[in-house]
């Protein structure tokens, strides 16, 4: 497996002067959710719903791609991100507070989770972490669906509703807003303050990654045993990436209760962790704008299979053999088997300035 | 006492069931220091195909006897979970034998949903009934605790298939090939052992076991469907890092363990959290146990210091 990159000729070639590339990415992603509403609604909640998972999917790059830690309960952070903000905005306690409060509160909560979670498995060997996130995952939804008796926490299965919505600067998002007598769609503005905070993110997590600590893990990914011996505090640098990573998860769960004004168990299954797993996988472990494309392809992957695999299938056949829901889990599940197999790197393979060494069975 | 020795019996059946995917979990593990993902989809699958042949062959032949029925699900699972077993190995794992970890445990954990997915394609997503075929009517050997001949069976044959498995490793050719490809495999490789073929017979193994541990699990719980591998296997694991990864007895001790921790667990956690918990919390036993053992003993019961092995 040679994955240094540099040897590896890049998928998308650009002609383009490389200067202008990213004005003209910030101008479409700015100019997409105007797009989408031309071909209705439902197109723009879609395109909010990529920006949650492109969140989402940063977090967990920060653990799996720059620290090589296999985190397979990252939705138990989202959900604790939601929660917290479902506990603290809405009727459910009769709790209202503001966003300002209640996001960082969801993030401080799901870091301690990460924090508590990766405290005594950080320091055996990567395979203990895949499981016991795995485990975590379910014991939260276990907690998630049976809080709600004898004392009523979760409200149980039904989920709670009627969260509060995002509201900024005494604008209430989830209403249209009348801009100068031009009415802008809420999906539209929950776009642009979903987009604030991927942009927001993307900048802190780039110069996170060419900091010292990104080189710490980078190193501790590539090999730990070499790691420890140039002075690295490993332990520490994982720790760190863990927790950083549930932090990301809990404020990505708090724009998710508040976008949908609803959360229940049912959003935090398993499945949910390895759909932004793939994400990561198929983009490119450790490389951001992989990780972007990998979310926001496999976002839309349901609802273009809702409108392309459909009506194929029954042009074909005469009826639908596989529903959307089945052929997602599919090609998913192949997506990750094949990706390793024969592009370890992802799509857009992570360009790293020092050459890494990897192939050995550390 | 009585609810004691009840909860003791139906800890022994889990726990025996847990033992039995336990031991694939850790042979390979032994082996490749991989952890297969995968393996609790074996034992679905080989409770599906088992039930597949059953209701097939009864509504062929009408009026046959259920240990036919059984031993004919029995017999179809078993080498279609070797088959399945042999073919992730082969084409999932064996060519990641040298990449970095993280390649072979997000494959693993590809191969696992593509299995529940093709379950789900073929059976679908309901729950199927699982025909008792072993008497189920209760015995009462002592007042208060209640025993079926199906839990003896159960017990029964998890027992004489460890004991075999023993028998295989510690006695057998194959067996010693497997302990020296455990040890080192290039080495074992210069002592003229086939190492491939001794690691496929490891997946092939562990897969027939986790057949067996399908149907008894089935058979218990009168239901099957694509995704009942995923919490056994979960838990098994946990079993297997309880006894010490890598360490047979341990597999065996472990399942053994977490059966009856889970078992008394769920009878007394009422009492235990004065009421705040009742027994829907059953499952977070094993996790609990799982993150108390790498706290405190990540070596398990059993094992050799592997944990720290980077």
């Amino acid at each position: 497996m040679t994955t240094t990159s540099s040897t590896l000729p890049l998928p998308v070639s650009f002609s383009l002067d490389p200067r202008l590339q990213r004005p003209l990415i910030i101008l479409l992603a700015l100019a997409a959710p105007l797009l989408a509403l031309a071909f209705g609604k439902s197109w723009v909640r879609v395109l909010d719903f990529a920006l949650l998972y492109v969140l989402l999917a940063i977090g967990l790059n920060l653990v799996v791609g720059f620290a090589g830690l296999l985190d397979l309960g990252y939705i138990a952070f989202y959900a604790v991100g939601a929660y917290t903000w479902a506990f603290l905005a809405s009727p459910h306690f009769g709790i209202h507070l503001p966003f300002w409060i209640v996001l960082p509160l969801g993030a401080a909560f799901a870091g301690l989770a990460g924090i508590a979670l990766g405290f005594p498995t950080l320091r055996l060997r990567g395979d203990y972490l895949a499981i016991v996130t795995l485990g975590f995952g379910e014991i939260i939804r276990i907690f998630m669906n049976n809080l709600n008796q004898p004392i009523n926490i979760t409200n149980g299965p039904q989920g709670i509703d009627q969260i509060d919505p995002l509201t900024i600067a005494g604008i209430d998002l989830s209403r249209d807003l009348d801009l100068f007598g031009v009415q802008v769609p809420s999906l539209l503005l929950y776009y642009y303050a979903f987009f604030g905070c991927v942009v927001f993110a993307l900048i802190l997590v780039r110069r996170l990654q060419i900091s010292r600590i990104g080189r710490a893990w980078a190193a501790i990914r590539d090999d730990e045993l070499a790691a420890k011996a140039i002075g690295i505090d490993t332990r520490m640098m994982k720790l760190l990436a863990f927790a950083l990573g549930a932090t990301f998860g809990g404020v990505s769960g708090g724009l998710f209760a508040a976008f949908q004004g609803f959360v229940s168990p049912e959003s935090f299954s398993l499945m949910e962790s390895i759909v932004v797993l793939t994400m990561v996988v198929l983009g490119g472990m450790g490389n951001l704008a992989g990780v972007v494309v990998g979310a926001i392809m496999l976002t839309a992957l349901p609802e273009l299979l809702r409108h392309f695999a459909v009506p194929m299938q029954m042009a074909l056949f005469g009826k639908t053999l596989l529903d959307p829901e089945v052929l997602r889990m599919l090609l998913l599940s192949l997506a990750m088997i094949v990706m390793m197999l024969v592009r370890p790197a992802g799509l857009l393979p992570a360009r790293t300035r020092y050459a890494h060494r990897e192939g050995r069975n550390a | 006492m009585e609810t004691f020795l009840q909860q003791m019996l139906n800890g022994l059946v889990s726990g025996s069931i847990y033992a039995l995917v336990a031991l694939g979990y850790t042979m390979v593990y032994g082996i490749l220091g991989l952890i297969n993902f995968a393996h609790g989809e074996l034992l679905m699958i080989g409770a599906l195909v088992a039930l597949q042949t059953i209701s097939l062959l009864s509504s062929a032949v009408p009026g046959l006897h259920p240990a036919v029925l059984l031993l004919a699900g029995v017999a179809t699972a078993v080498p279609v979970c070797m088959a399945v077993g042999y073919l992730i190995e082969r084409i999932g794992y064996r060519r990641l034998r040298n990449a970095p970890r993280l390649a072979p445990l997000i494959t693993a954990i590809g191969v696992s949903f593509l299995l529940q997915t093709l379950a789900m394609i073929i059976w679908g997503r309901e729950f199927h009934v699982f025909p008792q075929l072993i008497d189920t009517a209760p015995m009462q050997p002592m007042a208060g605790v209640v025993v079926s001949p199906l839990q003896i069976f159960t017990i029964v044959v998890a027992f004489t298939l460890m004991g075999a498995l023993m028998l295989l490793v510690n006695k057998t050719r194959l067996g010693r090939a497997m302990r020296a490809t455990a040890e080192n495999h290039r080495v074992a490789g210069l002592m003229g052992i086939n190492a491939n073929g001794v690691i496929a017979a490891t997946f092939i193994i562990g897969s027939g076991l986790a057949a067996l541990a399908g149907v008894l699990f089935a058979s218990n719980y009168a239901i099957a469907h694509y995704a009942m591998g995923f919490t056994p296997g979960l838990k098994a694991f946990t079993a297997a890092v309880l006894g010490g990864i890598g360490n047979l007895p341990g597999a065996m001790v472990g399942g053994l363990v977490l059966g009856l921790v889970e078992s008394f667990g769920a009878g007394y956690i009422e009492h235990l959290s004065f009421g705040f918990l009742n027994s829907s919390y059953q499952d977070i036993f094993a996790f609990m146990i799982l993150g108390a053992v790498l706290i405190f003993r990540p070596s398990g019961l059993l094992g050799e210091r592997v944990a720290d092995r980077a």
